[in-house]
């Protein structure tokens, strides 16, 4: 039993981790929380939706026909609600901009779906298959693989490509890496593109996972993956992941051990707690301030 | 009094009024936490429903006086305050930031599942103890304290911490003492709101004090112009004008409130009335006068 | 005693020692500079004086208190003042308030106080107004007074920040690098100034600065720090003629 919430707890984490990477990447580069994220990831749900209810694709075209078109819409955002107020303003002004975009993105699916939930239709024949005293589903192992794999992809990408070196450069100084020949601009939008990509791979999964999708599912989904990042770390991506998946298991074994109806606030708690105890989360590094 | 405006003003002008006069007490109150001492308070709403619900619940339930719940919503909400003030007032900028969004999701969540407090259906009876004249005498007695608070030793600490936290301590403030207690005149106020809103309403449920609440009136600080209280008064009636005159557009309401967000951050990110504080008018009028 | 002892004070950052079993004595009313290159520690010692940090080693005496872990604001009340490397004014407010500001650490009103707007209150804020009032008279930004600090010129910024030094009543007077960023006349008008306050309000004062015909000009004893460690500790002429000091600092003999 406890072996079946470790799992259910780890596919749900692996969402957190897909969504909390996007929150922490931004956050490392330019100090945003961006908060129309939790958009992007339910804008990437009702994409793969689309594609898969109205062309019929298999789930893998729908995840990258998804990332796809979320890759784009972060790109966008970047460009219309936050270059402008960047080094011109303070960070409460970029916040208030993020919170604009949410609001606007979230309005506007309602507008074209309604406030109802929808499903997705099957497109996966799932198994459940019986290890030991174990039962998995198809769909979990489906969650899990690609999870893991767009993760490890992903370190890959920053640990070995030059993008990521750039990345990797601006997130620790952003002048000195455009001094150093770096377009920041560019690289800022690369890093909202992957990060949204991540988060509408979240979506889809989520989406046919519980089956259902509807306008504001990314707000509670977007500050619990906020919660995760913080958790692990924010700015650091590794944290992201770390902090999805213990977020994930411990709000399954919370609900499944002590009450399922404060599910919600157990995310609200860990943040808090980790706040208070150790604001540099599980993987950060403390900042000593220059006087 | 209320009788009397009746027959002249129409009822739902009356009522946006009111709502105004709420409001605007709400809004100072996240004026002096965030828009003067600095320190960006995401949860609001939290400290509202706090105040809300004690005081609903002790005036429904226990059949408190209206004076004495409201009172006691107040310190309600002052308490919480300083409870979550004291362990994250020493967490920067957008830190703390987080910590108020958790603290009022997870405030939401405890009344959701609040018994005493109707759940998730919230709780309704309440009588209507709050008038156009009571709401207004109030809103006027707390902007002429926060105008007296502002122009005080303890408000220029407070403006001294937003502008330059290490300099005000070299001067002498007590950073996180002051810190504390202007996260708890925020809460106070709110949760004064909170039981007014809740004894006009009648009726109170969690989704009342959500994140979008808390939102809405950061954006009546932030609109206004951050530390300023005609600007924060100006951003509420706007703000609190805007739904009402937007409900021509009704379904696209939202749409145009968050485009408006981003587009006013873009090219006024000071707010309406940008720093505009009694300064620039004093500047004016006082130039060749001698300092007292 | 010196109204300022240090004693084998270190402070350490993670594996960086910046400062190396410190021992230094600062005589009441003189005027003591601090010289030494770069990430020599000077700021360091600043901050560890006015309570910033805690130092990891050694104890730190004010007027014959151990002050060591105290916080800023303590110590500020307690009559230590400073200025600060970068500028650190209260941009959004204006001059004369930021000097009322510099006024908190020696009055009382509290919360209530301001609400109530009692006599004892309002004459309080007189007296913070007058007083106030007089500090810029003495660095002559009496006329700008109801300017944005921001909005001031580079160099009467850095007076604003004195005179709200001098707002604490303080008995030692921390300036870190008060000459950066001025021509010469600025700093010769400036040696007179701190003259002048040394004497006018009793001070003693402490000076980080690069400027070596300042520190020498003005500086009645001075301490050299290379690398966390005090190399030189005397009058002028002394440390100016010492040769481990020249080595590490003033470069080719002069």
């Amino acid at each position: 039993m406890f072996i079946e919430q470790l799992i259910n707890g780890l596919t749900l984490g692996s969402t957190y981790a897909l969504i909390a990477l996007g929150y922490t990447m931004v956050y490392g580069i330019i100090q945003l929380i961006n908060f129309a994220h939790g958009e992007i990831y339910m804008f990437g749900a009702f994409a793969g939706l689309l594609l898969v209810s109205v062309f019929g694709v298999n789930i893998f075209v729908a995840l990258i026909g998804a990332m796809l078109f979320c890759m784009l819409l972060g790109m966008l955002i970047e460009r219309v609600a936050y270059r402008p107020i960047r080094g011109k303003s303070s960070r409460l002004s970029a916040l208030i901009s993020a919170i604009g975009v949410s609001i606007f993105l979230s309005t506007l699916m309602v507008l074209l779906r309604g406030t109802n939930t929808t499903r997705y239709p099957e497109i996966i024949k799932i198994q459940t298959y019986h290890l030991g005293a174990v039962d998995l589903s198809s769909l979990q192992i489906i969650i899990l693989a690609v999870s893991a794999l767009l993760m490890i992809g992903l370190q890959l990408m920053i640990q070995r490509s030059r993008l990521g070196k750039a990345m990797r450069a601006c997130s620790q100084d952003l002048d000195a890496a455009s001094l150093m020949g770096i377009n920041a601009n560019r690289v800022i939008s690369y890093t909202f593109a992957i990060g949204s990509a991540l988060a509408a791979a979240g979506g889809v999964m989520v989406g046919i996972y519980y089956n259902a999708v509807w306008p504001y599912m990314g707000t509670m989904a977007g500050l619990k993956a906020f919660c995760a990042a913080v958790l692990g770390g924010i700015g650091s991506i590794p944290g992201a992941m770390i902090g999805g998946l213990t977020l994930g298991v411990l709000e399954i074994l919370g609900v499944a051990y002590l009450s399922s109806s404060y599910k919600d606030a157990i995310a609200f708690g860990i943040l808090i707690l980790v706040l208070i105890i150790r604001p540099q989360g599980i993987m950060g590094q403390k900042i000593t301030k220059k006087v | 009094m209320d009788a009397l405006l009746l027959q002249h003003i129409d009822a739902y002008y009356l009522h946006i009024m009111v709502l105004i006069g709420i409001n605007i007490i709400l809004a100072l109150g996240l004026n002096i936490t965030t828009g003067v001492t600095g320190q960006l308070s995401m949860g609001h709403a939290g400290f509202m429903s706090i105040g809300a619900y004690t005081a609903a619940i002790l005036s429904v339930q226990l059949s408190f006086p209206f004076w004495a719940a409201l009172l006691c919503g107040t310190l309600a909400a002052a308490g919480f305050g300083f409870l979550l003030g004291l362990p994250t007032l020493r967490l920067e900028g957008d830190y703390l930031a987080m910590v108020t969004i958790g603290f009022a999701e997870i405030v939401r969540v405890f009344f959701l599942n609040f018994e005493p407090g109707g759940k998730a259906v919230g709780l309704s009876g309440i009588t209507e103890h709050t008038t156009f004249s009571l709401v207004w005498l109030m809103a006027i007695i707390i902007i002429v304290l926060n105008v007296k608070l502002l122009n005080s030793r303890t408000g220029r600490a407070f403006y001294a911490i937003r502008e330059n936290e290490i300099a005000a301590e070299a001067a002498g403030i007590n950073t996180t003492r002051m810190k504390v207690l202007a996260f708890m005149v925020g809460a106070a106020l709110a949760g004064l709101g909170g039981g007014l809103y809740a004894h006009y309403m009648t009726y109170i449920a969690p989704q009342d004090f959500n994140f979008m609440k808390s939102i809405e009136l950061l954006n009546m600080v932030v609109l206004g112009g951050m530390g300023s209280i005609p600007g924060t008064i100006l951003g509420t009636v706007v703000l609190t004008l805007a739904p009402e005159i937007l409900r021509v557009v009704a379904e696209y309401r939202l749409l145009f409130y968050g485009a408006l967000l981003v587009i006013l951050m873009i090219f006024r990110p000071n707010g309406l009335l940008g720093d505009v504080r009694w300064y620039d008018i004093r500047k004016r009028w006082f130039s060749k006068k001698e300092v007292s | 005693m010196g109204i300022l002892t240090m004693e084998g004070v270190s402070q350490e950052f993670g594996g960086l020692l910046a400062l190396d079993h410190i021992r230094l004595e600062v005589e009441k009313g003189k005027i003591f500079g601090i010289i030494g290159p770069n990430g020599a520690g000077k700021t360091t010692l600043f901050n560890i004086i006015t309570g910033i940090y805690t130092p990891t080693g050694g104890q730190v005496k004010y007027q014959d208190n151990e002050i060591n872990g105290l916080p800023p604001y303590v110590l500020a009340r307690r009559g230590i003042a400073r200025t600060f490397q970068n500028i650190r004014l209260f941009n959004k407010l204006s001059v004369l308030d930021n000097v009322k500001v510099g006024c908190h650490g020696v009055t009382r009103t509290g919360f209530l106080g301001g609400l109530l707007g009692l006599p004892a209150e309002r004459r309080e804020e007189r007296e913070i107004n007058r007083r106030a009032g007089e500090l810029l008279e003495m660095v002559e930004l009496y006329e700008k007074r109801m300017e944005y600090a921001e909005n001031l010129a580079y160099g009467e910024q850095r007076k604003l920040e004195i005179a709200r030094a001098l707002a604490l009543n303080p008995a030692l007077l921390l300036l870190d690098e008060p000459a950066a960023g001025m021509n010469t006349s600025e700093k010769m008008s400036l040696m007179d100034f701190i003259k002048t306050i040394r004497d006018h309000y009793n001070l003693t004062i402490l000076l980080v600065e690069h400027d070596m015909n300042l520190v020498m000009n003005i500086c009645e004893q001075i301490a050299v720090l290379d690398y966390g460690r005090k190399i030189a500790d005397g009058p002028p002429e002394q440390v100016k003629n010492d040769p481990r000091v020249i080595q590490s600092y003033l470069g080719v003999e002069a």
